[in-house]
């Protein structure tokens, strides 16, 4: 189970959420949409600190913790339970497709090289990479390198995943790959949030779409609700425009 | 103008390259102690560590702003008058000190380019899967940066064994301190730089080799 609870985020004066709620049962696969800079992507690097939240309340499992008083420890511990999949892949680039994946393995959760390396093995079947077991990152295509970005946040063996806008950099003719990956997650219940503009994807495969705008939450339900029926006038004008640009 | 002695040339390299050992010794000794030195002061200078990176500054300034030669009379001939505990410093320790604090300013602004150089993402991307700072920078930013510095560093070590020459001014017999004996002994100031010249410059070349053998193990990841 996740939980937020009443987050802010502020750089300055710019605040640029305020008490944001949000909750998730374990499998529970989320997609946040919106328009660009309201807060999203940052939203999501509150969940593991890679931005410090100002104020609120986080649970992410077993762990709880207030973002305010948070120690250390509670936040190596907070991004043990958590993965994150990255716009721009972020692949070590001194490291292979394989020690990509083991890294975390061998360097956080302390499992020993060859076992690591076994499992990491078994992660690159799934993401149809076996063959790239020993290719750098430089030699990778822009699918592939994302691709072994979610291997390796599968590694993690997280409660969540989260996903940043995670086919946003992509050419075009790697995208599917990367969102046919996504599916087969989703479908094994990986709990996960992703934040998109794939809006096919999330009617396909989200249990629950969250719209935002300047910092709030909107309104969020099923994706058939929510893209049939959208309650809010901003949700509306959001939808057309962007099914409108999708269409041309 | 008289003709090149030839026959005193080949007599004197065996001479002179019985003094090379003790001229990359200094240049070994001050590339070691400038390398750690150095990632101090770089990683002084990244962490933006309070006080100490003032410090980092002001060192790298000063050590970079005045001429080697000038920080080897000052630790050779000053200091000691000053601290008088260290009148038996020899020149052999002295140069080495010299190129020590003189080459670590320099080599410590290229690490931290390198550090610095590092994309932003992996670093977050290391931190998003539990490691800590340490961690981070032992298994993912130092190894890269290592790669992106060592032309620089190389270019640095080279610069070193030249500059080991100037341990002659300090009364220190090496590579260059030897030549000079020699040539005031037979008059053959030509000749007898010219054979200095080209050690040097053979031991550098030998070195350019190493060099881009090194960068080219160290950038296979990187290729497509």
């Amino acid at each position: 189970m996740i939980e937020l609870k009443g987050i802010r985020k502020q750089f300055g004066d710019h605040v640029v959420f305020d008490d944001i709620d949000l909750h998730l049962e374990r499998g529970e696969i989320i997609v946040i949409v919106g328009p660009s800079g309201t807060g999203k992507s940052t939203l999501l690097r509150c969940i593991n600190f890679l931005e410090t939240p100002d104020a609120g309340h986080l649970t992410v499992g077993d762990l709880s913790l207030d973002a305010t008083s948070a120690t250390r420890e509670q936040i190596l511990a907070l991004r043990r339970r958590t993965a994150f999949v990255f716009q721009n892949y972020a692949l070590f680039a001194n490291k292979t497709a394989l020690q990509n994946i083991a890294e975390g393995m061998i360097v956080v959760d302390g499992i020993a090289k060859r076992e690591a390396y076994a499992r990491a093995r078994k992660i690159l079947e799934r993401i149809g990479l076996a063959d790239k077991a020993d290719a750098y990152p430089a030699a990778l295509s822009g699918g592939q390198q994302q691709r072994v970005g979610i291997g390796r946040a599968m590694a993690a063996n997280a409660e969540v995943i989260l996903f940043d806008e995670p086919t946003s950099s992509l050419d075009p003719q790697w995208v599917e790959e990367v969102l046919g990956l996504m599916k087969q997650l989703a479908a094994e219940h990986q709990t996960m949030i992703v934040v998109t503009h794939e809006m096919q994807f999330a009617r396909e495969v989200a249990d629950r779409v969250v719209f935002m705008d300047q910092g709030r939450i909107i309104e969020q339900g099923p994706p058939a609700k929510l893209f049939s029926h959208p309650e809010d006038e901003r949700t509306q004008h959001f939808l057309r425009k962007i099914l409108a640009a999708n269409a041309g | 103008m008289h003709a090149l002695d030839f026959d005193y040339m080949l007599g004197l390299v065996p001479i002179l390259l019985g003094y090379l050992p003790l001229t990359l010794e200094m240049a070994a000794a001050g590339m070691a102690c400038a390398l750690i030195l150095a990632c101090l002061l770089a990683v002084i200078r990244v962490t933006r560590l309070p006080g100490l990176n003032a410090f980092a500054l002001l060192f790298i300034s000063f050590f970079r702003g005045t001429p080697l030669l000038v920080q080897l009379f000052l630790f050779y001939y000053g200091l000691p008058q000053v601290l008088t505990f260290l009148v038996a410093i020899n020149g052999i320790t002295a140069t080495i000190l010299g190129l020590t604090l003189h080459f670590s300013a320099y080599m410590a602004e290229s690490i931290r380019a390198a550090i610095v150089g590092i994309d932003r993402s992996q670093t977050e991307a290391a931190l998003s899967i539990g490691m800590t700072r340490a961690q981070l920078m032992r298994r993912i930013v130092l190894p890269q940066a290592t790669r992106v510095a060592t032309p620089t560093l190389m270019n640095y070590f080279i610069d070193m064994i030249k500059s080991t020459s100037l341990a002659f001014t300090l009364g220190v017999t090496e590579l260059m301190g030897a030549t000079q004996k020699e040539a005031a002994g037979s008059f053959l100031y030509f000749e007898a730089f010219l054979v200095v010249a080209v050690i040097y410059w053979i031991v550098v070349e030998a070195l350019s080799w190493v060099q881009k053998w090194l960068e080219q193990r160290l950038n296979r990841a990187y290729q497509r």
